[in-house]
Formats: structure tokens, C-alpha cells, sequence
């Protein structure tokens, strides 16, 4: 199974992914997604700026995803993340996992977005609402903590 | 490989988010001197070119490096590398 990796500026529809990876297969017994949204903090943010490493980040996120079908009985695997301008309320990330049973489905989606966070190369920026740029988001260790529990 | 083999040779060198504002390039060619062997070394040399650079890597325990698109820690050796990007830890997601 191949998974799917997308890196794009534009938005994704969950239930399109999510019929991609179900459509005539009925042995799958399990779909768990994840999507990750941008927030408006407190109401201080007009946008968040993603920046990203072309190239690296499709390489690396690919390596999490070959993890984790490696670790988990996966029947499909999708991951996008956004790049550009994203406003609060809009998609940022989604993680889409399949399988014949929950628990490796759910595992397997907590631990893309737990290393996607850490190791994928993107950066946020934030926008404020009164127009001027703020600074780079900073990683937070609470991230690091999550990633590490999976040994 | 032996010594007479070490050359000094272009190198890529790509900058992201903070890195890349206090250098103030988003990618340049360099071609740094052979006692330059791991990531830790080149980090060295870039910060006695200019003052961007030092406060850039002024805490090299913070920066990321990846050769080739791939992560790597400051001891990696630098011999095969074609492209080595610098980056601030994370924040995707």
C-alpha cells in the first residue's frame, strides 16, 4: 500500500479523501482522520503563514507514513498539509487512516500527526489583525514529549 | 577516502523561517574550506563570515540541519551532501 502525501497551497475536502481510501474495499472496518485547523488566538490572528521546505517536507512526512504502515496493519494512509496563507477556521492538516480494526487506526493517525508536528519542515508565522507581522510560532516541548512516547 | 581526495567544492545551502531572515538569503552556493567535514564545522566557518550568520546560529543547539532532504545531526559528515538546509525547529502541523 502506498500512501498518499500531498504539500499544496489549496484546500482539501475530508470527505473526498475519505471516500478515496474507502471506495470498494469493504474490508476496511475503521476510518480515523484527524484535521488540524488555525486559530483565531483570542481574536488576536488575521492569518498564519506556513512556510515550508519543497521537497523535504513530501521526503519526510513519506518516511513517517512508510513508519507507520510498518508498525500498523494499515489499509490506507493520507496526509496533506497546507502551505501559504491559512485564516482562522480554515484546514490546515489532515491525517486520514484505514483499517480492518479501530485501535490501529487511531493509533496510527495520532502517530503521523505526533511526528508530523516535530519533524515535518514547516514553519508558522503569525498575521495580526492589526496588520502588522508578528513572529515565528516557537515549538513547543509539549510537541517533542508527544512524538517521544512512541519510542 | 585519502586526504589528496578532500576538495573544496560548491555546496547549496538553503535557509528557512528566522535562519533564513537574519542571514538575509533564502539560498546561496558556498564553497567552504576543506577542514570543513561535518555540519558542526561548516556552522562554524559560516559564523566568521558576517554578523547575520552569528545571529543566526548564535545558539547552535537550536538550528536544524538536513543534507539531501534529509534530517541530521551537527556531527553528520558533509562530504557527499549536495544541498544542506538550516532551519528553525518545527512548527507545522
Amino acid at each position: 500500500m502506498t500512501p498518499t502525501i500531498r504539500i499544496q497551497r489549496e484546500d482539501f475536502d475530508l470527505s473526498a479523501e475519505v471516500e478515496r481510501l474507502t471506495a470498494a474495499r469493504s474490508h476496511i472496518g475503521a476510518v480515523v482522520s484527524f484535521t488540524g485547523l488555525c486559530r483565531d488566538e483570542g481574536g488576536r490572528l488575521q492569518a498564519l503563514e506556513l512556510e515550508h521546505y519543497p521537497g523535504m517536507a513530501e521526503a519526510e512526512i513519506g518516511r513517517v507514513a512508510q513508519a507507520a504502515l510498518e508498525r500498523w496493519p494499515l489499509s490506507g494512509l493520507t496526509a496533506i498539509h497546507r502551505f501559504g496563507l491559512v485564516r482562522p477556521g480554515e484546514q490546515i492538516v489532515l491525517v486520514v487512516a484505514t483499517s480492518a480494526h479501530r485501535r490501529a487506526a487511531f493509533e496510527a493517525a495520532d502517530f503521523m500527526m505526533d511526528y508530523l508536528k516535530t519533524r515535518a519542515p514547516f514553519w508558522k508565522r503569525e498575521h495580526l489583525l492589526d496588520g502588522t507581522v508578528g513572529g515565528w510560532v516557537e515549538a513547543r516541548q509539549e510537541d517533542d514529549d508527544a512524538a517521544s512516547r512512541w519510542g | 577516502m585519502s586526504e589528496a581526495m578532500i576538495q573544496t567544492r560548491p555546496l547549496k545551502l538553503v535557509y528557512f523561517a528566522w535562519v533564513r531572515e537574519r542571514i538575509g538569503l533564502a539560498e546561496e552556493t558556498v564553497t567552504p574550506p576543506a577542514e570543513a567535514r561535518t555540519v558542526a564545522e561548516l556552522v562554524r566557518w559560516l559564523k566568521s563570515r558576517d554578523e547575520g550568520y552569528a545571529a543566526a546560529f548564535a545558539d547552535e543547539a537550536i538550528v536544524r540541519a538536513a543534507i539531501d532532504h534529509t534530517h541530521v545531526k551537527p556531527d553528520a559528515s558533509i562530504a557527499e551532501a549536495h544541498e544542506i538546509a538550516f532551519f528553525p525547529p518545527m512548527t507545522g502541523g
